[in-house]
C-alpha cells in the first residue's frame, strides 16, 4: 500500500543530483562529438575501402586454398549494377565465412571520426562519456522509483528522465552489438540533453506518492512500453531528418552543386551511411516499434476499462496515441506503395514523430483529460 | 530510396509471371475503363480500394480526430458543462462550430463518414486478398522462371552430381528449411513466410473486429450514476439510480439486479510537501447482494483501479466527498429534519457546496413556511475567511466547519416538479436577517445556532462521507479485447515475417555435367534473401560439389564480380553489411530486365 508519507527524501535528493551529473557528463561528450565531427577528415572513402578489400582478398585466398566449399550469391542492382555475397565454408572445421560486397551507389560513410585519428579519439571519449553518462542518469532514474517504493515514471518529469534514459541505452545497446551506428551520438546526445533540460527546467515535480488512479500493474506496463516507443521513434525521426538531409546531399552533388541542404558542408554528409541505409534504418526501427506503439494503446484502454469504466473515451491523450498511431500506420503504407516511397513516406514519418511529439509535450501542458496528473 | 526517380512499373515478361507478385495486393488501375455507369462505378471502385486513396483515408483520420481532442466533447467526462461553458466563452463561433459538429466530433457526419469509407476500401481489399491467398496456399509455389540467373539474387555453379539428384537434393534442403517446395519440371520451386500474409490479413480482419466491439458496445451499453452517502444502499432500478443513459438494447428495464450498499468510504491525501492535498488512496468499503435478494450480502470493496463487477454491470468509484449531518428543530422545539445531505466538492480541497431543505418545518406564526439553508462544508477551515471567502485548505477534515444562511418561505417542492437537489428555489424565498445584514453562521461539529427570529434552531451534528458510483453495463469488451490481440498479432507476423520464393534448377549440359542455377526473390523490405541463398547454396554443394575446373559461376562473367569484390567496401560488421546489401539491392526493380519483377506494391 501507498502510504501518504513515503517518500525517502535522501534518495530522492541523490536521484537530482545524479540526474544533474548525468547531464553535465553529457554535455561534456557532446562537445566530444562535435569535435569529432569538426576535425574528422572528409577523405576517408576509398582509404578505409583499399584497406578492407584487402581483408577480404585474403579471407578468399584461405578458404580457397584449405579446398572448402565457396558461393557467390549475385545480386541485382537498382542502376544496373550488380553486388555479390561470398559464403565459405572450410573443409574440416565447418564453419562459414561471410563476406560480401557492395556496390558503387550504396557507400556508406566512414562516420563522424572519417581517417583523423585526433577525431576518432575524440568519437571513443564521446562514447565512454555517453555510457557515464547513461550509468548516472539510470541511477537517478532508479533512486527516484527507490524514493517512492514505485516505477519511476508517475509524472512528465520522470517520465521525461526514463524516457531519455531509454534513448541513449538503445544507442549504447546497439553500439554493444556492434552495428554501425556511431555516427547517430551527436544527435542521440542531443536529444537526450535536450529532453532533460526541459524535464529538469520546466517539468520538475517533487518525488512523491501517486494519485489512486496511477495505483496500478499497468503503470509499469502501459507507462514502460510508452517510454520505450518514445525513444524508439526518436531514433527513427533523427533517421528520417538525416535520410532527407542525405538524400538532397545526393541530388544537389548530382545537380553539380557542392554543398548539402542549407549550405551544411558536404564533408558532414559524405561521413554518413548512404540514403537508402538511413531510409532503411528509420523504417526498420519505426516497423520494430509499431506493434509495441499498437500494444501500448491497447494497454492503455484495458488500464481505462478499469479506472474510468470505458476503454476508449476520446480523452485527449487516447484520441492523440490515436493519431499518432495512425499516422505510423500511414507510413508503413506508403513505404510499401509505389509512388510514395521515399521522400513522402519519410515526412509521414516524420509528422507521426510530431503527433508523438504533441502527445507527450502538448497535450499533458495544454490541454486537461483524464491523464492530467500530480500537477504536468 | 534513391531510386524513386527511376522507379518505373514494368510489366513482367508472361512466362515470368509466376516470379511475379509475392504479394496479392491489388494492382493500380490508371482510369476509367469500359463504357457509362458501370465503367464509372467500376473505376470509383477500384479508386476507393486503391492503396492511394487508403492512404489518404488514414491521414485524414487522423487529422478529423486532431479537433476532438482540443475542443470540449459532449460525450466526454463532464462534456455537456464543458460544452456550455466553451460555447459561453465562444459567443460567435459556437453556432457554427455546433452546425459543424465539432462538440461531438466522434459520432460527427464527417469522422463517421472517413472511417467508414476506410473500412469499406479496407473490406474491398481485404476480402479479395483473402480469397487470393486461399488460393495461393491451396496451389503449389509458382514454377520456377526460365532464366533463373537473370532474377534479382542467384547463384549458379557446375557440378559432376546428376541433375534429378541434385534437385531432389534441393528438394530435401528446402523442405528441411520449412519451405514448401515443389519438385516438378526439373526444377524446384518453393516458397516460405506465410505467416506474413497471415498476419497482414488477420490484423486487418481484426480491425473489423474491434470495429464490431465498438459498435456492439454503443448499441447495448448502458451507465447509471447513483450517490451515496455512508450507510446508504440502492436497489440498481431506474427508480432509485441517480441518473441513466441507456442505448437501443440496454434501456431502463434491463438493468442488472442487485443490492448495493456503502459501509464506509476511506481517503488519504499528502499531508506535505509540494503535492500537498494530492489524493493517495481511495477505498469505499461496500456490501452487495446479486439479484433482489438483500439478505445474503456480500463484503467487497472498491477502488479506483479496482471496480466491483455485479452481474453483468461493473461498479466505479468516480467520487466522494462529505455529507455534512444536521438536525433542525422548529421554534417549539421539535426535530423537524435530521439527516446527512451530500455536499458537492467545487475544488481539490474539497470547499463543497450544497442545500438543506426543511420541507415538514410546519407552521410559524400561523402561516405554512419552509426553511432551507445553503451554505459550504469546509473540511479543512481557515482561521478566517477574510480575502478568501470559504475555502477549504485541504481536503481531508483536519478542521471541520459548516457555513450557513438560512432562508424561509416556500421551497416549492409540492409542485411536484422534480428539483435539484443541490440548489435552492429562490422564486419564494426570503433570507433570514440579523441585524440588518443576512444571518450567517460558522459551525463546528456539535455546535447549535439559534435561527433569527424565533424559527428554532440548526445543529451540525457532524458529517459523513459520500462515495459517488458509475454502474456501467459495457457487452462488447471481449470482442474488442480479442480484435485487439489478433491485430497485434497480425501486426508482427506480417512486420517481421519475410515472405521469399527459392527456386533451383539443375539441368544435364550437352556436353556432361550438371548446371546447377539457384534464385530467390524477397519482397521489398526482406533483408536476408542473399545470405538464406548463399546458406542453401554452401548445403546443396555437399551433394553438387563444384567441378574443380569451374570454380566460377557458368553465367555472367566472372571477372566482373572479382573486380566489384575488390572496390567493395565492407562494413565492419560483415553479417549486417551482407543482410543490408542484400536488401537495398533486391529492393529495387530493373527496368532493362523483363526477368526482374515490377516493384512490389502491396498494401502490407
Amino acid at each position: 500500500m501507498h502510504l501518504a508519507s513515503g517518500v525517502d527524501p535522501h534518495l530522492a535528493d541523490l536521484s537530482n543530483k545524479l540526474i544533474y551529473s548525468a547531464m553535465v557528463v553529457y554535455t561534456i561528450a557532446m562537445f566530444a562529438q562535435i569535435f569529432e565531427w569538426t576535425f574528422g577528415s572528409k577523405g576517408a572513402v576509398a582509404v578505409r575501402s583499399k584497406e578492407q578489400s584487402g581483408n577480404l582478398a585474403e579471407t578468399v585466398a584461405a578458404a580457397g586454398t584449405k579446398g572448402g566449399k565457396k558461393v557467390t550469391v549475385t545480386v541485382a542492382g537498382a542502376n544496373g549494377g550488380t553486388t555479390t555475397l561470398t559464403r565459405t565454408a572450410l573443409a574440416g572445421e565447418g564453419a562459414t565465412v561471410v563476406t560480401s560486397g557492395r556496390g558503387e551507389e550504396e557507400v556508406d560513410g566512414p562516420g563522424a571520426a572519417g581517417t583523423s585519428e585526433k577525431a576518432d579519439l575524440a568519437g571513443r571519449i564521446a562514447v565512454s562519456l555517453t555510457v557515464l553518462g547513461s550509468l548516472l542518469h539510470a541511477g537517478g532514474v532508479i533512486t527516484r522509483g527507490l524514493s517512492v517504493s514505485r516505477w519511476p515514471w508517475g509524472n512528465m518529469y520522470e517520465f521525461s528522465c526514463a524516457f531519455a534514459l531509454a534513448m541513449a541505452a538503445a544507442y549504447i545497446v546497439l553500439l554493444a552489438a556492434r552495428k554501425n551506428v556511431r555516427w547517430l551520438g551527436l544527435p542521440v546526445t542531443i536529444a537526450v540533453l535536450l529532453t532533460l533540460g526541459i524535464a529538469t527546467s520546466m517539468l520538475y515535480t517533487d518525488s512523491d506518492q501517486l494519485v489512486p488512479a496511477l495505483h496500478s500493474p499497468w503503470l509499469a506496463i502501459h507507462v514502460s512500453t510508452a517510454i520505450f516507443c518514445g525513444g524508439a521513434f526518436y531514433a527513427a525521426f533523427i533517421a528520417t531528418l538525416l535520410y532527407l538531409g542525405k538524400d538532397s546531399f545526393d541530388k544537389r552533388i548530382a545537380a553539380g552543386l557542392t554543398t548539402g541542404p542549407l549550405g551544411t558542408p558536404a564533408s558532414v554528409w559524405r561521413r554518413l551511411p548512404a540514403a537508402s541505409t538511413l531510409d532503411k534504418l528509420s523504417y526498420r526501427i519505426n516497423a520494430l516499434v509499431f506493434p509495441l506503439w499498437t500494444f501500448t494503446i491497447i494497454a492503455g484502454a484495458i488500464w481505462a476499462e478499469a479506472a474510468w469504466g470505458k476503454y476508449w473515451e476520446w480523452d485527449p491523450k487516447e484520441t492523440w496515441s490515436f493519431i499518432t498511431w495512425v499516422a505510423y500506420a500511414c507510413y508503413l503504407h506508403a513505404r510499401a506503395t509505389a509512388g510514395w516511397k521515399g521522400r513522402k513516406a519519410a515526412y509521414l514519418a516524420l509528422a507521426a514523430f510530431a503527433f508523438w511529439l504533441f502527445n507527450f509535450y502538448g497535450v499533458n501542458i495544454f490541454v486537461t483529460g483524464k491523464h492530467s496528473y500530480a500537477g504536468i | 530510396m534513391s531510386n524513386t526517380t527511376t522507379e518505373t512499373e514494368q510489366p513482367p515478361a508472361p512466362d515470368d509471371l509466376a516470379a511475379e507478385r509475392l504479394s496479392s495486393a491489388p494492382v493500380e488501375s490508371d482510369g476509367p475503363t469500359g463504357i457509362g455507369a458501370f465503367g464509372w462505378a467500376r473505376w470509383m471502385w477500384r479508386q476507393l480500394t486503391s492503396m492511394r486513396v487508403a492512404l489518404i483515408l488514414l491521414f485524414l483520420l487522423s487529422l478529423a480526430a486532431i479537433p476532438g481532442s482540443l475542443i470540449p466533447q459532449y460525450q466526454n467526462g463532464q462534456g455537456q458543462l464543458k460544452v456550455e461553458a466553451w460555447k459561453a466563452q465562444h459567443g460567435t463561433v459556437a453556432p457554427i462550430y455546433e452546425k459543424l459538429q465539432l462538440f461531438d466530433v466522434y459520432s460527427s457526419v464527417w469522422f463517421s463518414a472517413i472511417y467508414i469509407l476506410l473500412f469499406v476500401s479496407l473490406a474491398g481489399c481485404i476480402v479479395p486478398r483473402t480469397w487470393q491467398f486461399v488460393g495461393v496456399l491451396r496451389a503449389q509455389p509458382p514454377a520456377a522462371p526460365r532464366n533463373l540467373t537473370r532474377m534479382p539474387v542467384h547463384a549458379a555453379w557446375r557440378t559432376e552430381a546428376d541433375a534429378d539428384t541434385v534437385n531432389a537434393a534441393a528438394h530435401r534442403l528446402l523442405r528441411k528449411r520449412g519451405f514448401r517446395a515443389d519438385l516438378s519440371g526439373g526444377a524446384v520451386a518453393a516458397e516460405k513466410g506465410y505467416l506474413r500474409e497471415v498476419g497482414n490479413l488477420l490484423f486487418h480482419l481484426s480491425l473489423f473486429a474491434l470495429l464490431g466491439g465498438f459498435a456492439w458496445a454503443s448499441l447495448a451499453s448502458g451507465t447509471g450514476g447513483k450517490l451515496m452517502v455512508e450507510g446508504e444502499g440502492y436497489s440498481n432500478t431506474i427508480t432509485q439510480l441517480d441518473d441513466f443513459n441507456g442505448t437501443r438494447f440496454y434501456g431502463s428495464d434491463d438493468l442488472d439486479p442487485f443490492y448495493l450498499k456503502l459501509d464506509t468510504f476511506t481517503a488519504k491525501f499528502q499531508a506535505s510537501g509540494s503535492q500537498i492535498g494530492a489524493a493517495r488512496q481511495f477505498t469505499a468499503n461496500v456490501e452487495y447482494a446479486t439479484g433482489s435478494d438483500a439478505s445474503k450480502l456480500k463484503k467487497s470493496t472498491i477502488e479506483v483501479n479496482h471496480p466491483l463487477e455485479i452481474g453483468g454491470s461493473k461498479v466505479y468509484l468516480i467520487g466522494h466527498g462529505f455529507a455534512p449531518v444536521v438536525t433542525v428543530r422548529n421554534a417549539k422545539g421539535e426535530v423537524v429534519y435530521s439527516g446527512a445531505t451530500p455536499f458537492l466538492p467545487q475544488d481539490a480541497n474539497q470547499t463543497s457546496t450544497g442545500v438543506v431543505k426543511v420541507s415538514d418545518y410546519g407552521e410559524k406564526d400561523g402561516q405554512r413556511t419552509q426553511l432551507g439553508f445553503s451554505g459550504f462544508f469546509l473540511p479543512t477551515a481557515p482561521v478566517s475567511f477574510e480575502g478568501t471567502g470559504p475555502i477549504s485548505l485541504f481536503p481531508d477534515d483536519a478542521a471541520p466547519e459548516l457555513v450557513l444562511n438560512a432562508y424561509a418561505g416556500d421551497l416549492g417542492t409540492d409542485s411536484g416538479l422534480p428539483q435539484n437537489i443541490y440548489q435552492l428555489n429562490m422564486r419564494k424565498m426570503t433570507q433570514l436577517t440579523q441585524d440588518g445584514q443576512p444571518a450567517k453562521i460558522r459551525l463546528r461539529p456539535g455546535q447549535a445556532w439559534d435561527l433569527p427570529d424565533g424559527y428554532g434552531t440548526v445543529t451540525f451534528e457532524g458529517y459523513k462521507r459520500w462515495a459517488s458510483f458509475d454502474v456501467s453495463h459495457r457487452p462488447g469488451n471481449a470482442i474488442a479485447l480479442s480484435g485487439a490481440v489478433l491485430a497485434i498479432l497480425g501486426l508482427i507476423g506480417s512486420l517481421f515475417v519475410q515472405r521469399r520464393r527459392i527456386w533451383v534448377r539443375a539441368v544435364a549440359l550437352p556436353g556432361g555435367g550438371t548446371q546447377v542455377e539457384l534464385a530467390g526473390l524477397g519482397r521489398s523490405e526482406s533483408a536476408k534473401i542473399a545470405e538464406e541463398l548463399a546458406e542453401l547454396a554452401v548445403d546443396l554443394q555437399d551433394d553438387a560439389p563444384a567441378s574443380e575446373e569451374d570454380d566460377a559461376p557458368a553465367s555472367e562473367g566472372e571477372g566482373e564480380h572479382k573486380h566489384e569484390h575488390e572496390d567493395d567496401t565492407p562494413a565492419p560488421d560483415g553479417e549486417e553489411a551482407a543482410a543490408g546489401s542484400a536488401d537495398t539491392e533486391a529492393e529495387a526493380s530493373d527496368p532493362a530486365d523483363p526477368a526482374v519483377p515490377a516493384d512490389q506494391n502491396s498494401k502490407e
